[in-house]
């Protein structure tokens, strides 16, 4: 490590710290989109064992290459502008759903030391970030001047509003057990307790005194990425595809990229809060960044899972889960936490 | 130039652009969303300034929230440029005599201090970030001001929903709870039918 760097300091000499962070982006970003690529992949073929069907099975051995074959076909496609459509605004729209897929993923810890920027205030910004994905849902329905894909975008705009608040109210439960912001710090204080100091250390995790608040947090997740069955935004049956109906080719393809991105965040962000990151689940295994993965990757198959299961919500039923059953959890969870740390048989000393 | 002196004033460029642009815009979709624009690069400048729980809180509540609904509700207008714009010579002599006073005033109270790079004046010791020591302050010294604050936005909210709410609803509409605890003995009736023989 320390080669490289003086071999980076020789070459780019006082810009080497900017070629270091960009270096860095690249090594998130990078590994980011191929796994994006592959979450279709597996998600196509999961959804199909779980429909007994089989999924692509044609490009490649065991359709593995099906992916890059899609994304070959979405470049090459040409971008249709709708006549009437607000130029501007409609290319813009998938630039700015993409953006805060990507540029939470700056916070993101994924061990101790390996995060790209370690702020204080690390929880803050990926709420405040991601808060700004509904702009790309919103803008490509109003630009597109079609009346499915503007009933997509107000549907959406007021789903990602409602379930944001119970977002944020699950994490500042988190956020008061760890006594911090800053996600390696709550992380780290889930390695301590009586579980932990057994060697069980899954069970001190987050997940088992907020049970509460990882359901709420995993079902809200679900609904903010607008992903089944929470999927009104798109609703094939009801109004063809949404917010995304006029886009093709490769603006087509930066909305996909941008679900599949906010997926992934979600999972990791579930996994650090609530999953215990990078720790291991008991005591005699190390910890490292595979832990991390893992439950990634748990959760995610949680995600595909409740997409081939459950039917869609209504939009009323849709509200009214959000509004009226999850909101009031999340208060009266919130005041329990407060007595419980005040109370003497505070766990989270 | 510094790299920090290069990125206030870059910021600073895009602010007052966009700041522009949400008064001058024909399309009211465009000038909220120049607003929106203005309110990102405000946090970028207060980020600059070390300031950074103000700059995430601006960009959660406005960029995240506000802003949203404000684009929402500007969307379904149907405005008619031409009949705002009439009569703006009749009120441009009392708006620049308006204008000119707010600018006097803003220059006589700033002064020279802030027509400059400011230098971040929070002095904050090293290890300790600026997040931590405002909620520090918020919770011990200003604990009271802040309780009533978040009372007077409780009122505020709860007379908003007096105010809008029509009484209960007349019109036969679906009870989702009802719905969702609906049970299958509820709406199929399994008959017994024995078997007729002849």
């Amino acid at each position: 490590m320390d080669a490289l760097m003086n071999f980076g300091q020789g070459i780019f000499g006082g810009a080497w710290p900017a070629v270091w962070t960009l270096l860095k982006i690249v090594l998130i970003v990078a590994p980011l989109m191929l796994s994006v690529a592959y979450l279709t992949y597996f998600e196509r073929k999961v959804i199909g064992y779980m429909q007994v069907r089989i999924g692509p099975n044609r490009v490649g051995p065991l359709g593995l290459i099906q992916p890059i074959a899609d994304g070959l076909k979405l470049l090459l496609k040409e971008i249709i502008l709708p006549t009437k459509a607000n130029k501007g605004v409609f290319i813009i729209a998938p630039m700015l759903a993409i953006a805060p897929a990507l540029a939470a993923w700056a916070v993101v810890p994924f061990t101790d030391g390996l995060v790209l920027a370690n702020i204080d205030a690390s929880l803050l910004y990926i709420m405040a970030i991601t808060s700004m994905g509904v702009y790309g849902v919103i803008l490509s329905g109003w630009a597109s001047n079609s009346k499915y894909a503007f009933l997509g975008a107000m549907r959406s705009a007021a789903q990602m509003v409602s379930y944001e608040i119970a977002m944020g109210f699950s994490l500042i439960c988190i956020l008061m057990v760890s006594n911090s912001l800053n996600l390696v710090e709550i992380v780290n204080a889930q390695d301590q307790g009586r579980f932990a100091s057994m060697g069980l250390g899954f069970l001190s995790w987050n997940w088992l005194p907020l049970l509460p608040m990882f359901l709420v947090y995993l079902i809200s997740g679900t609904a903010e990425l607008n992903r089944a069955p929470f999927d009104v935004a798109e609703g094939e049956s009801e109004i063809v595809a949404g917010f995304h109906v006029e886009y093709s080719g490769m603006a087509f393809a930066l909305f996909f990229l941008a679900e599949y991105a906010n997926m992934i965040l979600v999972a990791a962000l579930t996994s650090i809060m609530f999953l215990g990151g990078w720790l291991s689940p008991v005591g005699f295994l190390p910890d490292g960044i595979l832990w991390l993965f893992a439950k990634m990757s748990f959760v995610l198959l949680l995600f595909l899972w409740f997409r081939a299961t459950f039917p869609r919500y209504r939009y009323d039923q849709l509200m009214r889960l959000g509004w009226k059953v999850f909101l009031p959890i999340c208060m009266i969870w919130l005041v329990v936490v407060g007595v419980w740390m005040l109370s003497p048989l505070n766990i989270w000393k | 130039m510094d790299f920090q002196s290069f990125v206030f004033f870059f910021l600073s460029a895009i602010l007052i652009f966009a700041s522009l642009r949400v008064i001058t815009s024909r399309n009211p979709v465009y000038a909220a969303l120049h607003l929106i624009l203005a309110f990102f690069t405000c946090g970028g400048i207060w980020a600059l300034l070390q300031a950074e729980f103000l700059a995430i809180a601006l960009i959660l509540v406005y960029v995240g929230a506000v802003m949203v609904l404000f684009l929402f509700v500007v969307m379904m207008l149907d405005i008619n440029m031409d009949r705002i714009r009439e009569g703006f010579w009749n009120y441009l002599p009392l708006g620049a005599v308006l204008g000119l006073l707010m600018v006097m005033e803003m220059g006589l109270v700033l002064g020279s201090k802030y027509f400059q790079v400011p230098a971040s004046e929070a002095i904050t010791p090293a290890g300790i970030s600026n997040t931590k020591s405002i909620g520090a302050l918020m919770f011990t010294e200003y604990v009271y001001p802040f309780e009533l604050a978040s009372i007077i936005l409780l009122v505020g909210m709860i007379a908003a929903i007096v105010l809008t709410y029509r009484g209960p609803k007349k019109s036969r509409y679906t009870n989702p709870n009802q719905q969702v605890f609906v049970k299958a003995k509820d709406r199929v009736r399994v008959l017994q039918m024995p078997v007729e023989k002849d």
